[in-house]
């Protein structure tokens, strides 16, 4: 590889997302914004190779799309119509030579791509494209489409952000949680979705790419306690990610797992950063979430009263049948088989289609003594069950058979 | 920019006229209403008559047929719409939210489209 073509690789790939913010800041073309940096980019390999590195190849590559969107406008049938915005691209063209750096709009982007107006899909979808630079044949592997119709998702989405006119905007102070709490949901979403897939399946690791957006929203926005604590939680989970399986790929609860295995370092950063949120004294979701999963890896047990009271903060944040499972849960753990006993009850019907549901109950069943109720249950919860969820159950179900 | 906000309700779901929420549900238009004018965004609002007052047509074969009714077999039906200026879909949005409806039916907004 050239020099010119390693420069213009590094930026095309760690900056691209900077460069499409930086881009889109400027032309407010969102839809646009791709094609032209893909023409820069093939017009740098020409020159750059032909006449060495430009000064500030970041900037070069910024002048050319914006001249590239330029041209756009000029060939499009309502080139009139458009005449005011053509003079102003031109003169954030020629501010860009004397510009010292150019900022990171970064933030606006993120803040588009999840936006509420679009599907939480295309939210997860679009930040994948746009602000990791994900290929959309990789994003397609992960949601198991073809790649035709993830291209077809991304193209609608960023039809409609111009159509309907979706801001390409930081939210004000009034707006700011509800859509951090969207932004952040997407990081997760992204991150489970990489967890579920388990290590060295995808090429581009999804943990990795949502540990980077938590990063990257930690650094425009510093302070932010959600923002830190969702940063913890992926850490935190991330951390205990070699040990999460058993040598025949059983799933293994962390409270199960072989400390040895967890990645220290990552699982120190994890807390560091939970314990700096919590210092802002805001609590949030993210923040409690971040903290039960310290909790699970006190040694040598989870501190499950800790745990219990952390759910029912969390509840009310987010009244849902899952967060009162998994209270339920931690109730069990530590002794309290009537409360949870009862919360299991109350919940049956909702959660009817839920397997984790059936497997807490069939855990509840087993451990009150009730034998052949608690081997009718796993059966069913073992129905449901993914193939590392299997064995466990499986192996519940020989131990109290035997 | 222009959107429209199209407002489909079951008004079986609505506060009655004869109802003590009547009054603060009105109330919720009137306000919607001042704010698009105040900020100078208002173009129009109109709530629709029933939808069994409605009448469709269509032209087959060269001939305008016509028959009572919407084709919707839903309980919700086309109630009413507001036309407005908005900066951005956050604004409109903002506006949307205010329409009493949303509590009850489902308010779609849509660009309107430029032709200039």
């Amino acid at each position: 590889m050239t020099p010119a073509e390693a420069a213009l690789a590094a930026l095309m790939g760690q900056g691209r997302g900077r460069l499409l913010a930086a881009l889109i800041a400027r032309t407010g073309d969102f839809p646009g914004a791709e094609e032209a940096l893909q023409e820069a980019a093939e017009a740098a390999l020409v020159h750059w190779g032909r006449s060495g590195l430009p000064d500030r190849p970041e900037a070069w590559l910024l002048r050319v799309a914006l001249r590239k969107s330029i041209d756009r406008h000029r060939r499009s049938a309502r080139a009139g119509a458009h005449a005011a915005l053509i003079a102003q691209l031109g003169a954030e063209e020629a501010a860009l030579d004397t510009a010292e750096e150019i900022p990171d709009d970064r933030l606006r982007l993120i803040f588009t791509c999840c936006h509420p107006a679009l599907e939480p899909k295309t939210q997860v979808a679009l930040t994948l494209r746009t602000v990791c630079g994900l290929t959309t044949a990789g994003i397609a592997a992960v949601f198991l489409d073809s790649e035709p119709t993830m291209a077809q998702r991304l193209s609608r989405a960023r039809a409609k952000i111009a159509a309907a006119r979706i801001p390409y905007a930081v939210p004000g102070p009034g707006e700011w949680p509800g859509r951090l709490g969207a932004v952040l949901t997407v990081v997760y979403l992204i991150f489970t979705t990489g967890y579920a897939g388990g290590p060295g399946e995808e090429a581009r690791d999804l943990c990795d790419e949502a540990v980077f957006l938590a990063r990257l929203l930690d650094a425009l926005r510093p302070g932010d306690p959600e923002v830190e604590g969702c940063l913890a939680l992926l850490l935190l989970t991330h951390s205990r990610r070699a040990a999460r399986r058993d040598a025949a790929g059983q799933t293994v609860p962390p409270g199960r797992q072989d400390a040895a295995l967890w990645d220290a370092p990552m699982r120190a950063a994890g807390l560091a950063h939970l314990d700096r949120a919590m210092a802002r004294g805001a609590a949030g979701p993210f923040q409690i979430k971040a903290a039960i999963a310290a909790c699970q890896m006190v040694r040598p047990g989870p501190d499950w009263p800790q745990i219990a009271l952390l759910y029912d903060r969390l509840l009310s944040f987010e009244p849902t049948p899952v967060v009162r499972l998994n209270r339920a849960v931690a109730l069990m753990e530590c002794g309290d088989m009537v409360r949870a006993g009862g919360e299991l009850t109350a919940l049956a019907a909702e959660l009817a289609q839920y397997q984790p549901f059936h497997a807490a109950r069939a855990e509840w069943l087993a451990r009150s003594g009730r034998r052949d109720e608690a081997l009718a249950a796993f059966a069913q919860a073992l129905t449901g069950a993914g193939p590392a969820d299997s064995a466990f159950l499986r192996a519940r179900i020989a131990s109290l058979a035997g | 920019m222009k959107y429209m906000a199209l407002i489909y309700e079951d008004m079986t779901k609505a506060p009655a006229p004869d109802s003590p929420d009547f009054a603060a549900f009105m109330q919720g238009y009137m306000a919607l209403g001042a704010r698009l004018e105040a900020e100078g965004n208002w173009i129009a609002g109109e709530g629709l008559m029933a939808p069994e007052t409605a009448t469709c047509l269509r032209r087959r074969g060269g001939k305008v047929e016509t028959m009572d009714g919407p084709f919707a077999e839903t309980r919700e039906h086309l109630g009413g719409f507001y036309l407005f200026h908005a900066r951005d879909l956050d604004q409109a949005l903002a506006y949307a939210a205010m329409i009493p409806s949303v509590d009850w039916g489902t308010v779609e907004l849509r660009p309107v489209m430029d032709y200039s």
